[in-house]
């Protein structure tokens, strides 16, 4: 049974390990995954703690239908207090480990302490252990892993490890899991590599039952059915996600040149399908896989075809690479987009964060306020592959003075650099942004602008506001599972409806981040996927938890709210530049210089954003500051938080 | 002539869809352990095979089998356990050639694939068709046609060579 997969506390100070059942009321509050880490982050950190410390507790969770038959219940979720925003860390993968966790016997670890020496977790069937580490320490991603099994002697392990740039402290360092799933935001792997933890490994052979097994399998087929037969999952199937990127770019919506262009030039050795005729020349014709029980099959297997790691093997690239190694430097390469995704994945770091900071780095090259001194010597011109490959190893390893300071985060940095470097850093929340501009599309903006690990294209994005839908369409989705009448509009760069749409996808994302299943599998890129009305089933046949569609939004209201609260505990206000929901002025100054008829000369209109923020609140229930309305937290039940629930 | 599995491992994704479906259907249960079906996976290389139970003719298990509990199904094309008489020594756990006979421990008994009496969930959940359920006649063909297609593809390149030349 789902429901009785367990909790583990585990401190790598004394060794000690306590397991606890996850009562029913608590699933019912805050389901699992995402939702119920944010809880548990909340209730087990002090206010103002060291994210860095051994009082920082580091969660990992599978989602409450994670090995489930609800298709693509793969993800597993990390979070702890981020050492690069000082806010709320978290950050989500996809790959085998969270299903071997559950078939292990639990569904959340909460890691506190720090180990004397390096070592690893291993759990297998209720049992946790913590090993040496050895020189397992110092291994890359695949690398540690396969050293993993080994050492346990079981090629069916699956284990999460931080890489290199974990244990070099870099703030945003991944937590991965195979050669590429990546928990890829707010620096979950600088957490690990803090207390000594170089990699959780999972094995598990325990019974799940199923609570409704028949018809959970033929509810499974339709739902299936209903991703797989959406275009949008076709051509991800396909291509894989650099088919968004090749849209986005050929409309104008890719920064280039750190912010200075909003479309990347030139770039056909890096359009969707030069990168597709890559992985058939070298993987050969089938070259698309998945994560566990996935018919979507988005990821490519490709080989770096020449340069200094050619015939190297990884999956890939996603759409982060390509706008982080290839346009926001503008180094539109194959070669460079490849390497540069291979190397990310080996030391274990955040491509967006890594390929947003070079190119911050690039323009401040080229305005004077950085110089060779600062660098040693490499040069940050615009368009240099070479520059951009041996940066990436500066930050992984903290060589020299900028790769030292780039590994710190953007704003840490920019206190080293000093001058008007800040003013050029795209972040928010101290988490530099994605390489989309959303300066035509003023519910993007809204959305990064507010989302609760900083600026985010996760947590609450309205992708679907370019495509134009009908009114009456829009109404049907964003009018369920709670009914909403205020107005919507179909156009893009309008600011009308916008905050209701945010609202709306803030909540389908806790919901599917909770239930553990993959984001495209719902109304993120593809208009007819399942959302609240099929959970509601989905979640009944499997685990025999009913929740009504209303009750599984309230639920993701809910931990909405306590991530709220957290960060609001660590100093969130606002308009503040560096720890509030606020953009960087060059979205309300910088019109887009490229792109559409309808996005050339397109910008934040800073008043009307102001507006769309306030009533974004208004939904949410919080005050025009930003803090909850005590009736907000009474309706929700967390009037008396930190709880201690479990 | 009876329906087989047939197992195209290039095709596979390697998302293990078919161990969860195979499981589930049979015993209402998700557990890897209990899947007729594994894919074993070399992840540095991105190489996913499947495995199970190749219904073989002269079968290892059938003819170890101290109690004769295994018999061969001409009509579904299956080699198959009797519960009833078996004795769970595992016999047919050690000698089969392709280690698809595996025993659970929780139920303290042998499981193979039964093709699910001709209805195999787990080609019915494969999207990409790496595992399909064919005739046994047109397995042979179907693999002549791939081999005559790279044989085809490496005449035109060895042609164009030729022409550059």
């Amino acid at each position: 049974m789902a429901l009785n997969r367990k909790i583990a506390y585990i401190d790598l100070t004394t060794g000690d390990v306590q397991t606890k059942p996850i009562p029913l009321a608590v699933r019912k509050k805050f389901v699992g995954g995402r939702g119920l880490d944010a809880y548990l982050l909340y209730n087990n950190t002090k206010k103002g703690c060291d994210p860095l410390g051994p009082d920082n507790a580091l969660i990992i969770s599978a989602g409450i239908l994670t090995a489930t038959l609800a298709s693509a219940t793969a993800r597993t979720h990390v979070m702890a207090k981020s050492p690069l925003t000082g806010m709320l860390g978290s950050a989500n993968m996809g790959g085998f480990f969270a299903p071997e966790l559950a078939w292990a016997g639990f569904h959340h670890l909460v890691i506190k302490g720090k180990a004397k020496t390096p070592c690893y977790i291993y759990i297998h069937n209720g049992e946790i252990e913590i090993r040496e580490a050895g020189d397992i320490w110092g291994q890359s991603v695949t690398d540690a892993q396969w050293a993993i099994r080994q050492d346990l002697g079981d090629e069916e392990v699956k284990s999460c490890v931080c890489g290199p740039a974990g244990e070099n402290l870099v703030r945003f360092a991944n937590v991965m899991t195979g050669v590429k799933n990546a928990a890829g935001r707010t620096g979950m792997g600088c957490v690990m590599g803090s207390k000594n933890l170089k990699a959780v490994a999972a094995r598990g052979t325990m019974d799940l039952e199923i609570a409704h097994p028949m018809e959970a399998l033929e509810y499974n087929k339709r739902f299936i059915e209903q991703i797989t037969s959406a275009k949008v999952s076709q051509t991800q199937g396909t291509l894989g996600t650099p088919f968004i990127w090749g849209a986005t770019n050929s409309w104008g919506g890719v920064r280039t040149r750190n912010f200075q262009y909003n479309q990347c030039e030139y770039s056909d050795d890096i359009e969707p399908e030069r990168i597709d005729e890559i992985c058939e020349e070298t993987m050969g014709p089938h070259h698309m896989t998945g994560c566990f029980g996935c018919q979507v099959h988005c990821r490519a297997q490709y080989k770096i075809p020449s340069g200094p790691l050619a015939g190297r093997y990884d999956e890939g690239p996603e759409y982060t690479s390509l706008g982080a190694f290839g346009a926001e430097t503008d180094t539109p390469r194959a070669v460079t987009v490849l390497t540069g995704n291979h190397l990310v994945d080996q030391y274990g770091m955040d491509n967006l964060e890594t390929g947003s900071l070079i190119s911050w780095a690039m323009e401040l090259y080229e305005l004077g306020i950085i110089t060779d001194k600062q660098t040693d010597g490499l040069d940050l011109s615009w368009g240099n592959d070479e520059a951009v490959i041996e940066m990436i190893e500066r930050i992984a390893y903290r060589k020299g003075f900028l790769g030292d300071a780039l590994a710190d985060g953007g704003i840490p940095a920019s206190k080293k650099i000093g001058k008007k470097s800040f003013d050029y850093l795209i972040q928010v929340k101290g988490m530099s942004n994605l390489h989309s501009d959303e300066r035509a599309t003023p519910a993007l903006a809204l959305n990064v602008a507010t989302a609760s690990r900083g600026s985010d294209h996760l947590r609450s994005r309205p992708a679907i506001d370019l495509y134009h839908l009908p009114e009456k369409v829009l109404r049907k989705i964003y009018g369920s599972p709670v009914p909403y009448d205020g107005p919507l509009s179909s156009e893009h760069t309008e600011y009308i409806g916008k905050p209701w749409q945010v609202f709306w996808q803030e909540n389908l994302y806790m919901g599917v981040d909770s239930l553990g299943i993959c984001k495209y599998h719902t109304v993120f890129l593809g208009v007819t996927l399942p959302t609240f009305e099929e959970w509601s089933k989905v979640l009944y046949l499997n685990t025999g938890i009913e929740m009504t569609p209303e009750e599984i939004w309230q639920a993701a209201r809910r931990c909405n709210m306590i991530e709220r609260l957290f960060n609001l505990r660590e100093g969130l206000k606002r308009n503040d530049l560096e720890k509030g929901d606020m953009l960087n002025h060059r979205y309300f100054d910088e019109p887009c210089r490229r792109g559409a008829l309808d996005v050339i000369g397109t910008m934040i209109d800073k008043k009307k954003f102001v507006k769309m923020v306030d009533e974004l609140y208004e939904y949410q229930g919080l005050d025009k500051n930003g803090v909850p309305k005590p009736e907000t937290l009474q309706s929700l039940g967390l009037e008396n938080e930190p709880s201690h629930l479990l | 002539m009876a329906k087989v599995l047939y197992i195209d491992h290039e095709k596979c994704t390697g998302c293990r869809l078919c161990e969860l479906v195979c499981a589930v259907s049979h015993d209402g249960i998700s557990n890897p352990a209990r899947s007729r079906i594994r894919v074993l996976k070399w992840e540095a290389e991105g190489i996913y095979i499947p495995m199970t139970c190749q219904q073989c003719q002269d079968a290892p298990c059938l003819n170890v089998c101290p109690v004769k509990a295994i018999s061969q199904d001409e009509e579904l094309g299956r080699v198959s356990v009797d519960y009833n008489i078996c004795i769970g020594c595992r016999a047919c756990v050690s000698v089969c050639p392709f280690g698809a006979m595996s025993f659970n421990t929780t139920d303290r008994r042998v499981l193979k694939c039964d093709v699910c009496d001709g209805d195999p969930q787990c080609v019915r959940f494969c999207d990409v068709k790496a595992v399909d359920f064919v005739e046994a006649n047109d397995v042979s063909i179907k693999k002549s046609r791939k081999a005559a297609q790279r044989v085809s593809a490496a005449g035109k390149q060895a042609a164009d060579l030729v022409a550059r030349l």
